[in-house]
């Protein structure tokens, strides 16, 4: 069995210790938000923080994860009030809505580390992740609203 | 939506979930509804006024749209509710939704099927919606003139009440069910005036967003059923192959692989989880059959339509005039050869599906387009009634055409093999390759003008596989003979606006064996590239501005020129454009929508790569119920356009589809979107769709702009940077 | 020229820098052999040793590793890496950032973990996967030999190691570079063997590290 933390909570999964994170998140653990896209870290959908910081975790493995603090979307805010869900919701950013957290979990990354990002850093922080919908300019709409609403405290 | 409501719809959904499709809903006030008998809707007992397939009342007031169609991003879960809250007189903090089960109160009416495509939703539905709410809303006031004993005239609603001025009683919906499901529904009930609409045409926020940025949103993917397993299959990787032989010995081996399972698709690996499953197949050893198709490669499948387009007896789609006698009539003549090849839909959520398959009985859950299909299909598989078949729809992770619900089957199979609930899982790579793509055409143009640059024929031949060939006979039950159009090959090259004496086009079918499919806009996906792009040409060679030359082509079609005027207005397409940007421009008609895009593009001379700043679009699709909704579809459709334009290519090697993933399928990201802008014509007209009419523009338009850069004509998508390069 | 090249260590001022990218090779090559003040290599005992032509050529081979795209790709012109052997622009709109380890949710560990992934196109990995950092780039494509080997001496862009011998201990069993040639999933290696390449390095230290013509 192997500890994991996820969203400040404590679970004992006995899956394989290279099993993708996404993985054990989805099916051991049970948490369906972050989800499966591409499986080569190619398209985002997937992304969630390992102590703070973005992964890919379709391609990481939950070893790399031991001792660390997983936050997945729905660990982002205990009541869809991170200035980024409102912002999302305020813009009403999602069409089909399957990559939008992945895109979440991307911006809160850029938010915190950036108050106020140019388009050219919502380029470098966003660029990873792919929205066929093509919610591209409202997701862009909507971190710049979220910065200005002190997202990134 | 209140976070209560959402609470209570997660709560209802689950419980819907978890006792196979029995409605646990509260029981202290049971009645049926005289509707629901009249519907035929299984009477439930519940204490909710169920006047008919669509609305739900609650006695707390809460109103619940079922939605029959299914939600892939267009936002039916929140348009089609505003058209009933609307006609129902309810505050929108009061209303939900719920996905709705296959039946044929669902029958989107514009398709003929309970089908999510055509960009149809609001087309088929708002109608029977806005009736559906008018006869719940006169039964609520027929039930309450009969509790107070006062004159139905003299009543009025607002708000979620029945008010009576006079005397100054109110009577919330709530407190009126019961009375009111005794009431015979009106037939035809009065609709409010559209210039009362306090919903209808205003930006209303979509009702499933909050699900959908907190990872609550259900999708297929996501579905959990007790005891269920999950399963990959590992299918031919040449179209049509079939396993010769197969060593499963290894993957039996993988911890946590509980079954395998021969399929007519494959090898399948049924496990604990998806991980498990995935292991277990790349542990397969399977030898295959490959069939035909080990020979098919896109080179000879390009040479062949080369040949076909040249030598083959064509099908009519369209004749005006005479060809021969315009061609006389011609002072300079131009041929084009436009080809367009097979794109993938690329969801963002791969094909799956889960089942849950009992010995009278059958339950899945799928985000699927077409739901009644899909019923039919696993009660033929079953040999069961279709009702013994219960369908739970969830979000679909992207639609454009690819979730008509085929891969439900091999979950039930798996089902009804292992004897549990079965999830099917499809890799990105499965979904890549099991696609029924967007059809390649190779289009020949030749056309004329007359010494003043007036066109005086045109001429288009179309060779394309028939969507309707691979689709049809399970989608309809039937396959276009093959002597016989199948239209969807030829729409919006037959319909051409432009004002042409002597036009002909015709399609030649070809079979390449590789399975086609509805991808968003279907037909005019290539045929808006082809014709506007080849009138650009024409507009060229008559010496004309692109934009008054359409202009003057489309005296009898205002509808085109108004988006045409708007687009270029917005654009500032008679000023000069920035330095080192060109425009082009395109318009086209489709699913009853009229749209025209600006596109502002550079080039970079050394590299031939194409950056798009800007793309102005201009719609009208008649009456607008949602203008937000449809402003975000325009973004939408030229998205998914630009990465057709600028990457869209499936392609064929020794019967395999070579591209796998991502990384050789590509798609537009956030660094490389432009800026968009969407234009709506106010309109009375009859409602166009939006889902889909955003994307044949955008192409030509971008392709347009290129040759206003460069003097380059593309004529093959994807762009090539390559063929862009200036040549020092 | 060749007679300077026996001594040995250039020290590349900041102005020497701007010279060197406006007056060619002519100039620098004289910039190259002036003394080194505090170097830490025996001058002597090199001198009698060096042999300017054996590091030129040792060079020359050596190059051939850091231009191959296991090593290019990490080292580009701009602020984009590259991926594949045809070292195109990496997908994902992928950036150096300040620190040469990415920007925001787009880091370089992002997606490459302390080790390959099995499987055709998973993301390849060592720990601490990045790029040089901005403010030392360390320009491995579009230069010629002459031009790397210039800048791998120039502690003003090499990242502060004063001698070609600091120089190349970046190399020495640095996990980032000796993946090179362990990159997993059939990527292409560079052109010789590491062992041969270090020993081709060393051969041009040891013979006062002149840069070819």
């Amino acid at each position: 069995m192997t500890k994991l933390s996820v969203n400040r909570k404590q679970y004992e999964v006995d899956d394989d210790l290279d099993t993708p994170l996404l993985w054990v998140i989805r099916d051991s653990i049970g948490l369906t938000g972050t989800k499966y896209g591409c499986g080569v870290a190619q398209c985002g959908s997937c992304t969630i923080h390992v102590d703070g910081h973005a992964k890919r975790s379709c391609v990481t493995p939950m070893k790399a994860a031991v001792g660390k603090e997983i936050t997945t979307i729905e660990g982002v805010s205990p009541d869809s009030t991170h200035a980024l869900q409102k912002a999302w919701i305020a813009a009403d950013v999602p069409q089909c809505g399957y990559c939008q957290s992945g895109q979440i979990m991307s911006a809160a990354i850029l938010l915190k580390e950036n108050k106020r990002p140019t388009d050219a850093d919502i380029d470098s922080a966003m660029s990873g992740i792919i929205c066929r919908c093509g919610t591209y300019p409202r997701i862009r709409e909507a971190i710049k609203q979220a910065a200005i609403n002190g997202g990134g405290k | 939506m209140t976070p209560k409501t959402e609470l209570d719809r997660r709560s209802f959904l689950k419980a819907t979930l978890l006792t196979g499709g029995a409605l646990l809903i509260g029981t202290n006030l049971p009645f049926t509804s005289r509707a629901e008998e009249r519907f035929g809707i299984e009477a439930e007992p519940a204490a909710e006024f169920h006047p008919n397939a669509f609305i739900k009342i609650a006695p707390d007031g809460k109103v619940t749209v079922v939605v029959g169609q299914a939600e892939m991003g267009q936002g039916v879960l929140t348009s089609l509710p505003m058209i009933v809250a609307d006609e129902l007189e309810v505050d929108w903090k009061d209303v939900t939704f719920e996905h709705g089960p296959p039946g044929a109160a669902f029958i989107n009416p514009a398709l003929g099927g309970q089908i999510t495509g055509g960009s149809a939703s609001i087309r088929g539905l708002f109608d029977p919606l806005r009736k559906a709410a008018a006869a719940t809303r006169e039964m609520l006031v027929t039930a309450a003139a009969q509790q107070w004993s006062v004159p139905v005239e003299q009543l009025r609603v607002r708000n979620g009440e029945v008010f009576h001025p006079t005397s100054r009683r109110t009577a919330k919906y709530g407190t009126l069910l019961a009375a009111a499901s005794k009431v015979t529904p009106p037939t035809a009930p009065k609709l409010k005036d559209a210039k009362d609409f306090k919903f209808i045409g205003k930006n209303v926020k979509r009702l499933d967003t909050p699900e959908k940025v907190n990872g609550s949103g259900i999708f297929g993917m996501d579905i959990k059923v007790p005891g269920m397993l999950t399963a990959t299959i590992m299918r031919s990787p040449v179209i049509g192959g079939k396993v010769k032989t197969f060593d499963d010995s290894a993957a039996k081996a993988v911890k946590g692989v509980r079954h395998v399972v021969q399929l007519e698709s494959g090898i399948a690996i049924v496990a604990d989880n998806y991980w498990s499953a995935k292991k277990g197949r790349d542990a397969l050893n399977v030898v295959w059959d490959e069939g035909k198709m080990a020979s098919v490669s896109s080179d000879k499948l390009y040479q062949a339509d080369v040949a076909a387009a040249a030598t083959a007896k064509g099908i009519e789609a369209k004749k005006i005039g005479d060809i021969a006698a315009g061609k006389a009539k011609a002072a300079k003549t131009i041929e084009s050869v436009y080809w367009a090849p097979f794109l993938a839909h690329a969801t963002m959520e791969p094909m799956n599906a889960t089942a849950d398959v009992k010995a009278d009985r059958c339950e899945v859950w799928s985000g699927i387009q077409a739901q009644m299909v899909v019923q039919q299909m696993v009660a033929k598989e079953l040999s069961m009634p279709p009702e013994k078949v219960t369908v739970n729809n969830t979000l679909l992770g992207g639609g454009f055409g690819r979730r008509l619900g085929e891969y439900v089957i091999d979950a039930v199979k798996l089902s009804k093999s292992v004897g549990k609930p079965v999830k099917v899982v499809w890799t990105r790579e499965d979904d890549m390759h099991g696609d029924f793509y967007r059809p390649s055409a190779y289009n020949k143009m030749s056309a004329g003008i007359d010494a003043a640059g007036k066109p005086v024929f045109w001429q288009h031949r179309i060779v394309s596989p028939s969507i309707m060939a691979t689709l049809g006979p399970g989608l309809f039950g039937f396959a276009p003979p093959p002597d016989r159009l199948d239209d969807t090959s030829t729409e919006g090259a037959s319909n051409l606006p432009y004002d042409m004496q002597n036009l002909y086009v015709d399609w030649v079918r070809t079979d390449p064996g590789v399975p086609v499919g509805f991808w968003r806009s279907v037909g005019s996906s290539h045929t808006a590239f082809s014709t506007e792009c080849f009138l650009d040409e024409l507009a060229f060679e008559a010496k004309k501005d692109p934009l008054a030359f359409r202009l003057s082509l489309l005296e009898k079609h205002p509808r085109h020129a108004g988006v045409l005027k708007l687009a270029a207005e917005k654009a500032g397409w008679y000023k000069p454009a920035p330095k080192g940007i060109f425009r082009g421009i395109a318009v086209h008609e489709s699913f009853a929508s009229y749209v025209a895009q600006v596109a502002e593009v550079s080039v970079d001379k050394k590299t031939g790569k194409v950056k798009v700043h800007r793309i102005v679009c201009a719609i009208d699709c008649g009456q607008v119920v949602n203008p937000d909704t449809v402003a975000a579809q325009m973004e939408s459709c030229i998205i998914f356009g630009l990465t057709a334009a600028f990457y869209g290519e499936i392609t064929v090697k020794n019967g395999r589809i070579e591209q796998r993933n991502f990384y050789d399928y590509k798609m537009l990201r956030m660094n490389e979107t432009p800026k968009i802008e969407t234009y709506i014509v106010p309109s009375t007209e009859k409602h166009g769709g939006v889902g889909e009419p955003g994307t044949p523009p955008t192409a030509p338009a971008v392709v347009n702009a290129i040759f206003a850069a460069t003097g380059k004509r593309v004529r093959s998508l994807p762009i090539k940077p390559a063929d862009l390069r200036e040549v020092a | 020229m060749s007679i300077f090249s026996n001594k040995t260590f250039a020290k590349l001022g900041v102005v020497a820098v701007a010279c060197l990218t406006l007056a060619g090779f002519a100039l620098s090559e004289r910039l190259e052999v002036s003394p080194v003040e505090g170097s830490v290599v025996n001058e002597a005992e090199i001198a009698a040793s060096a042999d300017p032509a054996k590091a030129k050529a040792a060079f020359n081979e050596a190059v051939k590793v850091f231009f191959s795209a296991r090593c290019a790709n990490c080292h580009p012109a701009g602020d984009i890496p590259t991926q594949g052997d045809e070292m195109t622009p990496h997908a994902q709109g992928v950036t150096r950032g300040k620190d040469g380890k990415g920007v925001y949710g787009m880091t370089c560990t992002t997606c490459h973990q302390d080790s390959n992934l099995e499987g055709e196109h998973m993301p390849p990995g060592v720990p601490n996967w990045h790029m040089p950092p901005a403010n030392q780039k360390m320009v491995f494509q579009g230069l010629t030999a002459r031009q790397l080997c210039i800048q791998l001496k120039d502690p003003k862009r090499n990242g502060g190691r004063k001698t070609p011998k600091e120089a190349i201990h970046h190399l020495e069993g640095d996990p980032l570079v000796t993946w090179a040639w362990t990159p997993g999933n059939g990527r292409s290696v560079p052109p010789m063997s590491y062992e041969d390449f270090m020993k081709a390095m060393n051969t041009w230290v040891e013979n006062g590290a002149a840069c070819p013509e």
